[in-house]
């Protein structure tokens, strides 16, 4: 789908995957997620919103969903038959992740160490492992402000395992909108599961010594994953250099800049969309798609592809 | 041994600003960062390392391209989909099980343990043992560097005699949070008054419940929206959790950390910074308290 929107240009999104991270929590990561879907709905685009923070979702405070569909994420846990357990111990010697302890005469799963891998069942000389599923969180669609399709995940209060169900979310990311997705802060599996396979990742920052140390992270995940990166600033408050020496160096593009506002403080705290109150942002949404369909671009059409 | 843990839930809120004033205001502690993520804390503790060790955790599967007779059988056994159809495995959809390994037919998978991070020890000016990590971009395993982060922060504290540890968490509710606070005597929970901090607040107050820990609360910003602020204290009060302080919104807390500086040490007069020297006179009464 093809949109002309306000200044003449052309945004075709269609399709892709756009992840949002950040490395340091609380610099904006979904502020601009969701005005960013925000904007794109309003350009007459199909959007989704897919939140992969699933320790702390909080987008539906902004997109607003009336929920359709509720269900439970469940995984592969391995169950004992006692009676055909021979004890041999090949199931505990041969997991990785310390969730099995064979005593004698008992065989003892840890569900919340086990990665659902399989390799219990397969070994088992005798039989005794079937599969049985646990729940980690739940997964919850609908559609908010301006026909937002919406998806998140929440995941149980005291579970560890946030990547399955991570991977879960990501897989309702449809062909025919724009999958907005946004990521957990730091920069370890639950960010890989969730940049993986993305077209493009947005990078928001703070001009500040710990956003700026965090984002270098971030961008190194990116870069490990092939995809290509832009930046936007938040809170900006007339330039940070190290963050703009930085960015020249590793030839991170600049997608957008937003600066410090007690405003946008002010709806956020209360989880307003900022364009709708503060259209004057409007301009600010439209360069970072302007420029991130110049990220995209090179790569689609050339493989060109920054180091 | 007490350790104090400051967690959030929601990233941003101020931890690592907070515990880096508590850290020129409560004395002899050991402190710890357990962001092995993403850790800040070193930026303005001019840390000065004194030993470095390595993480190595959970291994990693390669196929021999050499070796491999290409039959398909570790493609079938992998779960996460970690095996292209050129027989080469993602790293990054790798979980390390093992079953490629133990039932390739040819012995072409080879399944080794890499490095995966980096524990520092360090001493400080102020002469507090500090211990901090990173985790490489993009590993998994974050809850058992976290483990080796503490159990390090408690050696260094015995060894120097000292019985209070401070210890600045990462963001979220899983895995490596559940291995920061797990044992600890309190989790002291920074929040913010918006309507995202006071969602993932009540997420972590379950969590730290969830494991039987004690929670504290401290409002930062807390004058960037008063009914936020005041749902919040109306929260902790229903829910009997202690609220330790209130810090105003200050700009020049930004400024500070631009010079690796607390804001206590950097604008010692400012309201924030003597909201922070109280909330440090309820801290070290919390360590004393048997």
């Amino acid at each position: 789908m093809r949109v002309k929107n306000g200044e003449g240009i052309v945004i075709d999104l269609t399709g892709m995957n756009i992840a949002m991270a950040s490395g340091k929590g609380g610099t904006g990561k979904t502020t601009v997620a969701v005005n960013f879907a925000w904007f794109l709905a309003y350009a007459g685009q199909r959007v989704q919103y897919l939140d992969c923070d699933v320790e702390e979702p909080n987008g539906h405070i902004f997109i607003k969903p009336s929920i359709r569909a509720s269900s439970a994420s469940r995984v592969m846990v391995p169950v004992v038959d006692q009676e055909k357990c021979t004890s041999c111990g090949e199931c505990g010697a041969k997991c990785q992740f310390h969730a099995i302890v064979n005593l004698p005469g008992d065989t003892l799963i840890f569900p919340g160490l086990c990665h659902s891998c399989g390799l219990c069942g397969a070994v088992c000389p005798t039989g005794a492992i079937t599969e049985g599923t646990r729940d980690v969180g739940i997964i919850e669609q609908g559609r908010g402000v301006r026909e937002i399709e919406f998806t998140h995940g929440i995941l149980n209060v005291g579970e560890a395992m946030a990547v399955p169900l991570i991977k879960k979310v990501k897989m309702e990311r449809k062909d025919q909108f724009i999958n907005i997705v946004d990521a957990p802060p730091g920069t370890s599996c639950p960010v890989v599961a969730t940049l993986n396979g993305s077209d493009a990742v947005i990078m928001v920052t703070e001009p500040t010594p710990f956003g700026l140390h965090d984002l270098k992270i971030a961008i190194d995940v990116a870069r490990l994953l092939n995809i290509p990166t832009g930046v936007v600033i938040n809170r900006d408050q007339g330039g940070y250099p190290p963050l703009s020496d930085y960015l020249e160096t590793s030839h991170i593009p600049v997608l957008a800049v937003i600066p410090e506002d007690a405003e946008i403080a002010r709806h956020y705290s209360r989880g307003d969309i900022i364009l709708e109150s503060l259209p004057n942002y409007i301009d600010t949404y439209l360069s970072l798609a302007t420029n991130l369909e110049k990220l995209l671009g090179p790569v689609s059409n050339s493989r060109v592809r920054r180091a | 041994m007490k350790e104090i843990v400051v967690v959030s839930g929601k990233g941003g809120t101020g931890k690592t600003s907070v515990v880096a004033s508590l850290a020129c205001l409560i004395e002899n502690k050991a402190m710890v960062d357990c962001d092995v993520d993403a850790a800040n804390l070193s930026l303005v503790l001019s840390p000065r390392v004194i030993e470095e060790k390595d993480f190595t955790a959970g291994k990693k599967a390669r196929i021999i391209e050499e070796k491999c007779t290409r039959c398909g059988i570790c493609r079938d056994m992998c779960r996460f989909g970690a095996i292209s159809q050129d027989f080469i495995v993602d790293p990054f959809s790798c979980e390390g099980c093992g079953a490629c390994f133990f039932f390739c037919p040819a012995s072409a998978v080879e399944f080794e343990t890499g490095l995966a991070g980096l524990c520092y020890i360090c001493d400080t000016p102020s002469g507090d043992p500090f211990v901090y990590a990173e985790l490489f971009p993009g590993e998994e395993n974050s809850g058992k560097l976290v483990a080796m982060v503490r159990t390090e922060g408690k050696e260094r504290a015995q060894q120097a005699g000292l019985s209070r540890i401070l210890i600045d968490g990462p963001p979220g509710i899983g895995c490596p949070v559940i291995s920061s606070i797990t044992g600890t005597s309190l989790a002291l929970i920074v929040t913010e008054p918006t309507a995202s901090g006071i969602h993932d607040l009540e997420r972590i107050v379950q969590l730290a419940r969830h494991f039987e820990i004690p929670s504290a609360v401290i409002v930062n910003k807390s004058d960037i929206n008063q009914v936020c602020t005041d749902s919040i204290e109306k929260y902790c009060l229903q829910n009997n959790i202690p609220l330790l302080g209130r810090l105003p919104y200050e700009k020049m807390v930004s400024a500070a950390q631009r010079q690796g500086k607390s804001i206590v040490e950097y604008a010692p007069d400012l309201p924030v910074s003597k909201a922070i020297r109280d909330i440090s006179e309820r801290i070290i009464s919390i360590y004393k308290e048997q």
